[in-house]
């Protein structure tokens, strides 16, 4: 923990008091590391040990307090990116970090919906579990294709609530004929690169420059009911089960012909045109195809016979 | 928010409908804007999604390859469909397929006049693909019901483009009621195959 950022601590404690308390930055900054460099106690809880303080001395409630500086936001509001925000979130999901760089990485969700996390390993925070509900200070907001993802940093402070979180359902259900397959579909390579895991281009990784690419699969697929249409992303597992095709068939067809673009071309052939019901959550302006299948029931031409019948 | 722009929808249309929609627009003057057709039943329509039978295919271009491909409705009739050499993939499937087969079709309507002035409507396809026939039973029954909403909009309601189909197309020579007897006997036509498959 470094003195600029015990000074950024102090500067929004500060703010947060300036209506009930006359504190100076410099007063809050001396609390704060007193108990961080010479106390040991970890940034958060010196933290919410200096603002307990200074709630008992202005006789306040937690709940009181004003944002300091940043705005306390819900998941569903996320729509810029690099903001400085606060959330009460609840861990949805918890997946394996693709990169030692990376202390967790998952999902957060609220009321009104999920939300990314990466939590960096050198910011040296407090682990978070999953199905608790947490009160996140100071996190910052990102967005990667449309899709928003908030960061934890160094000058997070991580609190656990005592209570429990409806998380929001943005999962949609949509039904249709898949009309089109999008460039960036089939077998695909992706930046090695520590968290990145961009899609190359030509061997290159927009962030990373020219690397050693790993194999992918991924379908970004139009499904239409003729009345909207929905861009859904099958990822490796989904496009394996959806078009027969696995990773090693599709790496030794696209060797065979030295080209990439013929397992997309057998995909087209195997999925275009036909119809699916697809469930899955929402990413920006994808939804992800958790559940899926082609559907093949005889329709029953009886119901829209009498409604036809009717006008 | 909405920066990315909004794909056309596919909208759903039986052949008789859809080579009755002579009439084509842009919404504005750019060059690049998007030529829509607009369908008897008052709505405009950038892109359609078709399930049917390929009965025909052939080469017609003269200098290079052009297919022509005839794709038949339950009712019997018939979407023509083109693709050359800037609808490659297309293009193979029409030289490839072995007619009769059922297709699934994804592509633009286009409209051409004939030297003796007739108009003729056709699909510029994006994909076309073989699909089985349980695509091709669930295509008739969604194209039914959505022609059946579409001709009740066209009846109750006054949106700009079902004011615009009263101007474009001589509706008491071809009342948009026909279109709501196509969609039935397009599902009678269903139900009889469906009874008579069930019967064997």
């Amino acid at each position: 923990m470094t003195a600029t950022d015990l000074r950024t601590h102090a500067e929004e404690i500060q703010e947060q008091f300036s209506d009930q308390l006359d504190l100076t930055v410099e007063d809050v900054e001396e609390r704060l590391d007193t108990l961080v460099n010479e106390y040991k106690v970890p940034t958060s809880e010196a933290r919410r040990s200096v603002i307990n303080t200074y709630l008992d001395e202005a006789g306040m409630d937690r709940d009181q307090l004003g944002g300091g500086g940043n705005e306390r936001k819900q998941v569903g509001d996320v729509d810029t990116a690099e903001e400085w925000i606060d959330l009460k979130a609840k861990v949805v999901d918890l997946w394996d970090p693709r990169s030692d760089a990376v202390a967790q990485v998952g999902l957060l969700g609220d009321e009104t919906g999920t939300i990314k996390f990466t939590k960096w390993s050198k910011s040296d925070l407090s682990e978070l579990d999953e199905g608790e509900v947490y009160d996140l200070r100071n996190i910052v907001t990102d967005e990667y294709q449309g899709q928003f993802s908030v960061k934890l940093n160094r000058t997070t402070t991580i609190e656990q609530l005592d209570e429990e979180m409806e998380v929001g359902d943005d999962e949609v259900e949509i039904e249709g004929a898949l009309v089109d397959i999008q460039s960036g579909s089939g077998l695909i390579k992706r930046c090695p690169d520590e968290d990145c895991t961009r899609v190359l281009q030509n061997g290159r990784c927009s962030e990373h420059g020219e690397v050693d690419g790993e194999f992918d699969l991924r379908i970004k697929a139009v499904i239409d009911n003729g009345m909207d249409v929905h861009e859904v992303i099958f990822d490796r597992e989904a496009t394996e089960a959806v078009t027969g095709i696995s990773l090693e068939e599709a790496q030794e067809m696209a060797m065979d012909a030295l080209d990439t673009s013929v397992v997309a071309d057998e995909m087209h052939e195997k999925v275009l045109g036909r119809y699916y019901r697809v469930v899955g959550p929402t990413f920006g302006r994808y939804v992800l195809a958790d559940e899926f299948e082609r559907i093949t029931e005889t329709t029953d031409p009886e119901a829209v016979l009498i409604k036809a019948r009717s006008i | 928010m909405a920066t990315t722009p909004t794909r056309e929808v596919a909208r759903r249309v039986f052949a008789r409908e859809f080579n009755d929609a002579t009439y084509t627009f842009k919404e504005s003057d750019d060059d690049r804007a998007p030529v829509y057709a607009l369908l008897p039943t008052g709505q405009r329509v950038n892109r359609i999604f078709v399930v049917g039978t390929l009965t025909e295919t052939e080469d017609v271009g003269e200098d290079s390859e052009y297919w022509q491909g005839r794709v038949v409705d339950p009712n019997g009739d018939t979407f023509f469909t083109y693709a050359g050499q800037y609808q490659p993939d297309a293009a193979s499937m029409l030289r490839e397929l072995e007619p009769p087969a059922y297709v699934s079709v994804v592509g633009k309507p286009r409209t051409y006049e004939t030297d003796d002035g007739d108009v003729n409507v056709s699909i510029r396809p994006e994909s076309i693909t073989a699909v089985d026939e349980a695509t091709r039973d669930r295509w008739v029954v969604e194209t039914a019901e959505r022609t059946i909403e579409r001709v009740q909009a066209c009846e109750e309601t006054d949106t700009e483009y079902v004011r615009m189909a009263r101007e474009q197309y001589d509706q008491d020579e071809r009342p948009v009621e026909n279109y709501r007897r196509t969609a039935i006997e397009a599902l009678e036509s269903l139900e009889a195959e469906q009874a008579e498959a069930s019967a064997d």
